[in-house]
């Protein structure tokens, strides 16, 4: 059978395996996400500062291309820009202005010619970010912002930051990710980046019609029960659930969905006395969380915002080494 | 220039006789006249050394689109003709999905005029099984068949309720006419790109599941058997279908079916770096299903290998992997991959052969892919060695969205005759 080669790693990296992009989990190493981890720890006292800026983008331009809509995730990419000292271009496009992949192509090109960057790239459908890193010229770094269901690496790494904080090291951890997997670029990250970094065991707690097909491949054990999924876990992921997904026979309602698969105190108890509760946000209270245990002591929700910023300023200040460090090695050998 | 022609010394591999020989082959007429010793009164015009070539019937390809009415601007009916006798091919079936829909005798008529008007490959049109393929009411089969339809299809556009499916069949079964089936559950496939796997859990990629063609295979043999309609099932992807047609078959099913020359090769697992030129429906599925179709031409069950060919604009692959337009421009690399399927042993040579020749043949009843005296002289010269690199140059298709650009293949067709005329030669082709 002919094989072709793997392009998923080498598309992200540079010669030296530095940062180049930052699309995937996937085809990075253990090595790679502990230096995005230890570089955003370095961050994380920037935005205490009265003047929250480092100079490291300083002069250079970062486009955040949003054909998705999207706040949270927007704005905390435009801090992390701005503290480091880019010049950020906020550009929101309907996706109906780029149906055709000729008009994404002739609008990539527009930018690449103001000379930007990097783009920051958040899109509905999967793998739009991989198709702008084949196309755009060695002078632009991609960053992706979350792409359909495929990825959203810089969640996961945010995550796993807090993670670290709390937990201080991954090994021995059972971390459970409840809800709506089928769906989540989220979750495919998180499972990819706790596997990477040594997690004990990765569970996935969902009803058969909100898993992607295949999941036992991926590296989690499966339940489709809360009261057997929670056991003993170190770390909960809520993920959100769309109100949208509740047609389409995925689900017959949200008061049994809640019922089943909500985080409701009684179902906190019965993972670690200790455990922490994430959600990559915005909630929906009642729906999969209730409000007393968002709010509540395990609640680590609002440290995965604040680490959200440095974490993207970590990726963003990395993979522009890591153009810079190509280019200077191409104009060497030129 | 139709005239006497003796091909040399050549490899004969003809599967509708059975045969595998070196020897030599005399076309007179436009026919096949002799293989072996030169009838009494044989002068050749031309002569043609075959020696280290094999020598086959001109294949024949169930399905590959040439977007002429409608859509010039990926194909025209010219230069998709040129690149399928490039690539061996001397009859090409072409479906319905053109500007306007092939529903009646005139758009039909258009395509057999642009065919003569191109003088390469002979082109069969298949005709719309229902009025604009809107899956609701029948189209005019015996027109369409009158003004040269080898069957009818509706390809994989939905039809309003099983009700139109069973007339659609019935009344084909009336006008004698066979039905070409593209079998997908149009819910289950709904907006999936790539086979419902690992692979497109991995991707995030919404999954069409192997579930959708099987149930529609079943679907449509009980409608078969039923009406009593002959249908031809067409790209078949997985092996539960195979298991489904080789039933079939043995009770006595009037049902014929296919496999895309990309299902032999590849499983989804090449699309984890979303590259688009592996967009393709129905999608590339698992190792097993491979194994499947590679199973069913070598025992028969499978009786055609098509190209599936589908030329597009540069700018149908320039997206996101979903919102890229499916299908590959390949026929001009069937032989050399089907070369390298048999080289591997995953083909044997004598199955794969009569899957492009007298397989399809059979499947459309028409007296051809074979190299019988008497037969229409539709011959390839095929160099089975050479080895090229397959270039966007190189390519004569209008469509250069092949997924074998830049690659080194074996093997090629270096002469293709139709009915006793030479209408390519690569030697001409590379002055």
């Amino acid at each position: 059978m002919p094989s072709i080669d793997d392009e998923l790693s080498p598309l992200q990296l540079n010669r030296f395996q530095q940062l180049r992009h930052f699309l995937t989990i996937e085809g990075l190493s253990r090595k790679h996400l502990t230096d995005i981890l230890d570089t955003a720890d370095t961050f994380i006292e920037v935005g205490s500062r009265s003047i929250k800026k480092v100079p490291l983008l300083r002069g250079k331009t970062v486009a955040n291309l949003f054909f998705e809509a999207s706040t949270r995730t927007r704005t905390t990419f435009e801090l992390a820009a701005k503290r480091l000292s880019a010049d950020v271009l906020n550009i929101n496009i309907t996706t109906s202005a780029t149906s055709k992949g000729e008009s994404l192509s002739d609008m990539l090109r527009n930018l690449e010619a103001m000379a930007v960057d990097m783009f920051v790239v958040r899109h509905a459908q999967s793998g739009a970010p991989h198709f702008i890193a084949k196309s755009v010229t060695p002078r632009v770094s991609v960053i992706n912002a979350g792409d359909g269901r495929h990825a959203h690496p810089t969640q996961a790494m945010l995550d796993m930051l807090t993670i670290r904080q709390h937990k201080h090291k991954f090994e021995g951890l059972k971390v459970a990710i409840v809800g709506d997997i089928l769906h989540s670029r989220v979750a495919r990250s998180q499972i990819q980046a706790l596997n990477l970094l040594g997690a004990e065991e990765v569970r996935v707690i969902a009803p058969d019609t909100l898993l992607p097909p295949y999941i036992d491949q991926f590296g989690v054990k499966v339940f489709s029960s809360m009261k057997e999924g929670m056991r003993d876990v170190d770390v909960v992921i809520m993920l959100r659930l769309q109100k949208e997904r509740m047609e389409g026979a995925l689900l017959p309602s949200e008061q049994e969905f809640f019922r089943l698969y909500g985080l409701s105190q009684d179902k906190l108890v019965l993972a670690k006395p200790d455990a922490i509760v994430m959600h990559p946000g915005p909630i929906n209270r009642g729906v999969e969380i209730e409000s007393a245990v968002a709010d509540g002591p395990q609640s680590v929700i609002l440290n995965q915002v604040t680490n959200g910023i440095a974490v993207r300023m970590a990726v963003m200040s990395m993979a522009m080494s890591g153009q810079i460090a190509e280019l200077t090695a191409d104009e060497e050998v030129a | 220039m139709s005239g006497r022609i003796l091909i040399k010394g050549g490899r004969i591999i003809d599967p509708s006789q059975s045969l595998d020989t070196l020897s030599d082959l005399y076309i007179a007429n436009g026919e096949v006249v002799a293989i072996g010793a030169a009838p009494g009164d044989f002068n050749a015009d031309m002569v043609i050394d075959a020696a280290g070539s094999w020598v086959t019937p001109g294949l024949v390809d169930l399905c590959a689109y040439l977007r002429e009415p409608g859509y010039e601007h990926k194909a025209s009916i010219a230069s998709e003709s040129l690149a399928a006798v490039k690539g061996g091919f001397t009859t090409l079936c072409c479906p319905p999905a053109t500007s306007p829909v092939n529903d009646t005798a005139a758009v039909t008529n258009l395509i057999y005029d642009q065919a003569l008007t191109a003088g390469k490959a002979k082109i069969l049109p298949i005709g719309a099984l229902t009025k604009g393929l809107a899956g609701e009411q029948l189209s005019e089969m015996h027109a369409l068949r009158e003004a040269g339809c080898v069957g009818v299809s509706n390809l994989r556009y939905p039809f309003r309720d099983n009700q139109v499916m069973k007339r659609c069949l019935e009344y084909a079964c009336s006008q004698d006419i066979t039905v070409f089936v593209c079998p997908e559950d149009y819910a289950l496939a709904k907006d999936g790109c790539v086979h419902e796997g690992a692979t497109s859990g991995l991707l995030g990629l919404s999954g069409i599941p192997a579930i959708a063609e099987t149930m529609a295979v079943a679907q449509w043999l009980i409608l078969a058997e039923e009406t009593e309609a002959r249908i031809h099932l067409g790209q078949l992807s997985c092996a539960k279908s195979v298991e489904l047609v080789a039933d079939a078959k043995r009770r006595g099913l009037k049902v014929t079916c296919d496999v895309a020359l990309a299902n032999l090769i590849y499983t989804d697992a090449v699309i984890k770096d979303f590259n688009p030129a592996f967009h393709v429906r129905p999608p590339l599925r698992r190792e097993e299903d491979r194994k499947a179709l590679l199973n069913g031409v070598n025992d028969g069950v499978i009786d055609a290998i098509c190209s599936h060919h589908q030329p597009h604009e540069s700018a149908a692959k320039l997206a996101p992997f979903a919102e890229t337009r499916s299908g590959m421009s390949v026929i001009e690399l069937v032989l050399p991959q089907i070369i390298a399927l048999t080289t591997s042993g995953e083909l044997r040579l004598d199955a794969a052969m009569r899957a492009l020749t007298s397989g399809p043949a059979q499947v459309l009843e028409l007296s051809m892919g074979s190299l019988q005296v008497g037969s229409a002289a539709d011959v390839t010269l095929v160099d089975p060695t050479t080895k090229w690199l397959v270039t966007e140059s190189d390519l004569v298709s209008k469509g250069k969205n092949c997924p074998w650009l830049d690659t080194e293949v074996v093997g090629l067709a270096f002469k293709t005759i139709v009915e006793g005329r030479v209408v390519y030669d690569r030697s001409l082709m590379m002055e």
